[in-house]
């Protein structure tokens, strides 16, 4: 139960959000039921031990939402050769104008706020009932505060093979917070990849993978940036597929929560990333693998490089409940540092409560190594191509999570591009 | 083209004196040898001129062509043309040998105003060069030097020494751990490169290697300092007699 102090400033999380319109008896039970989940947790604080490295006020400072802008924010191309179709978001508004067409073979897609006023829908299922669940073991108010307040979002049915992958884009233009809520059902079988780019002040993806269903990830987060704080749920049916990799560089303060469950059998999800941070960057990612079922497989990933005075967390723990014999748990988190004033702080867990499973996990934190350097340049190569070279070997681990090989490209291009910056 | 000069050296963090005095001109041409006991600072020679950290100069010059060595990032010496095959080459996990060949020599040509080499040119140099030192296809393709057995390591030292095509060759050791076979083919390797514009300073503890690798000159080191220099003959003297009556002649000369 949350202090009164705690709870005082969830209200006024609450207060300064508008109050979502008419909309169906199913979603105004999920939104009273997250109010309650927010008011009972409070908003977090620095002293909550979730919340031990990552200061969450610049990521509660109750700010009035944005209006919505006839903003045309430029589009340009960030994965490389892979071509998805476009759907943008501007300052958490949908917009059409600048989107293409979505419905494609094993795709039907609509936005949160008409999904929220159907009656039948199998949305009433999915919304808030993740990100609930996701709570079980840690509070997530921030997560509970955007299914009460969240009015707009992308609803994707996949029910087939999408030939296409989609590009979702998120732009915010000026001040203010913005919050989205994305709802995915993969059907058995089907399959989708999701590309995504920017970030909001507040979002929460919930995605349902049904029996042998297939669903990827690949998500930036670059540039300047407003503080951020994203949720992405998981569930995970039988010989169900997860991937998700997201490449953070810089921001002022971004912070990344993956949380999993898996609740049929033979499934596969992994959660990876790459950190790129300088200035005085703060970059999060917090992870929660629960496994609550048989023979599932879960890696977390992770590869942090930081400098100047940057701060790279994370957070991992692999959760195995009772049902989850032979489960197949990796979990890596590690950071090379440029330089003295970066820091990079981890905290991995195991909580097992089965007798029959294999799981690892580690952290480093270190150097380049000065005798490869060294090597490198006696060759020849200077010392930023060096530097840019045991960088991406470095972080190498983290891209051969990314089964698209186009993708992973453009990823290393990334990383290759942020290190050649450093030096201009 | 390498000239030494009264070349004074201490380690940064000890304060330990390794080099006292290091003189030594190698021509163009030439194939020079150090030999000299263990400790005697022939490496550290080596790193000194190929500009690792942790060594501070004192005193003396080191210039190769006349341009002043000591000042210069190891890339830029790299890029004149210097090169230092050595003792340990180090392992580099995640980057694969071809792409760091290709970026040291592209590296090089663009310091030096040339234009790079392209992919399908390069392709055919490192195969032509590979093959006479019997490394396949597969070694060129894993990550630098990791999981080489000692003889392939200094086997794909010489590979670079072959594509990157410098002036002054520095070769450190290069014998350790190898057994004869592996020998003959690194010497070989070399004696392929000898040239009238190309010098070779072969550092050694052994005379062996120099059966292989002919020298011309050969020169003597013991205590930071060189202490003799003669022919071919030298090497196979100390091969009989070892480096035992060499500190007698370094106190006779140094006038102890």
């Amino acid at each position: 139960m949350a202090t009164d102090a705690k709870r005082r400033a969830a209200e006024a999380l609450l207060h300064v959000l508008p109050l979502p319109g008419h909309e169906a008896g199913w979603a105004r039970e999920a939104r009273a039921a997250a109010r309650t989940r927010l008011l009972e947790a409070g908003a977090p604080v620095r002293r909550d031990e979730y919340w031990k490295y990552t200061d969450p006020a610049r990521l509660t400072a109750p700010i009035a939402a944005v209006d919505a802008t006839e903003a045309r924010p430029d589009f340009e191309s960030q994965f490389g050769e892979v071509h998805p179709r476009r759907v943008r978001f501007v300052n958490g508004h949908f917009r059409p104008d600048l989107s293409d067409e979505l419905t494609q073979g094993g795709l039907t897609a609509a936005t949160l706020a008409d999904v929220l006023q159907q009656d039948l829908c199998f949305a009433r299922d999915l919304f808030g009932r993740l990100e609930a669940a996701g709570q079980e073991k840690v509070a997530r108010p921030l997560a509970a505060l955007n299914t009460a307040c969240a009015t707009e979002g992308l609803v994707l049915h996949v029910t087939g093979t999408v030939a296409q992958p989609l590009h979702l884009r998120h732009d915010q233009v000026g001040e203010g917070a913005c919050l989205l809520h994305h709802l995915i059902r993969v059907e058995p079988g089907a399959s989708l990849m999701l590309l995504e780019s920017g970030t909001v002040t507040n979002k929460v993806i919930e995605i349902d993978v049904a029996d042998g269903g297939s669903f990827q990830h690949v998500r930036l987060q670059e540039g300047p940036r407003a503080p951020s704080a994203g949720h992405i749920f998981v569930r995970l049916g039988a010989e169900a597929q997860f991937k998700t990799f997201t490449l953070t560089a810089d921001g002022e303060m971004t912070r990344n929560e993956v949380v999993v469950e898996f609740t049929g059998a033979g499934a596969v999800g992994h959660v990876a990333g790459a950190v790129l941070a300088k200035g005085e960057s703060h970059i999060d990612n917090t992870v929660f693998v629960t496994h609550g079922a048989e023979g599932c497989e879960s890696r977390q990933v992770f590869k942090n490089v930081l400098t100047d005075r940057a701060h790279g967390i994370f957070q991992g723990k692999i959760f195995v409940r009772p049902a989850g014999q032979k489960t197949d748990g990796y979990q890596i988190s590690q950071a090379v540092l440029l330089n003295d004033g970066a820091e990079f702080l981890a905290k991995p867990e195991l909580e097992i409560y089965a007798d029959d499973v294999k799981c690892s996990h580690g952290s480093t934190t270190g150097r380049l190594d000065e005798a490869a350097m060294f090597y490198l340049r006696s060759r020849g190569v200077p010392q930023p191509e060096a530097e840019a070279m045991l960088v991406a070997a470095f972080a190498e681990e983290a891209f051969a999570e990314i089964d698209n090989e186009a993708l992973a490209d453009a990823m290393r291009a990334h990383v290759a591009r942020w290190m050649a910056e450093r030096y201009r | 083209m390498l000239e030494v000069k009264n070349l004074h050296v201490k380690l940064e963090e000890e304060d330990k004196v390794i080099l006292k005095g290091v003189d030594l001109t190698v021509e163009a041409g030439k194939v020079h040898a150090i030999m000299g006991p263990n400790g005697s600072g022939k490496s550290t020679l080596s790193y000194v001129l190929s500009g690792r950290e942790g060594y501070e100069v004192t005193m003396g010059s080191a210039t190769l062509d006349g341009e002043d060595l000591l000042e210069m990032e190891p890339e830029e010496r790299a890029a004149l043309g210097l090169f230092m095959a050595f003792q340990y080459p180090v392992e580099i996990p995640g980057v694969g040998n071809m792409t760091f060949l290709r970026t040291a020599l592209n590296s090089q040509r663009k310091a030096r105003g040339e234009p790079e080499i392209t992919a399908p040119d390069f392709l055919k140099l490192v195969r032509e060069k590979a093959k006479a030192l019997k490394i396949d296809a597969e070694m060129l393709k894993r990550p630098v030097n990791v999981g080489f057995s000692g003889g392939e390591k200094k086997r794909n030292e010489i590979l670079q020494m072959a594509v990157l095509q410098p002036r002054m060759c520095i070769l450190d050791e290069t014998d350790s751990g190898l057994d004869v076979d592996a020998m003959k083919l690194v010497a070989e390797g070399v004696n392929a490169l000898r040239s009238p514009d190309r010098a070779f300073l072969v550092i050694t503890h052994y005379q062996r290697l120099l059966d292989h690798i002919r020298p011309d000159v050969v020169h003597i080191m013991s205590d930071g300092r060189i202490v003799e220099t003669g022919g071919p003959e030298l090497a196979l003297r100390v091969e009989a007699e070892g480096y035992t009556h060499l500190d007698d002649a370094d106190l006779e000369n140094s006038g102890a």
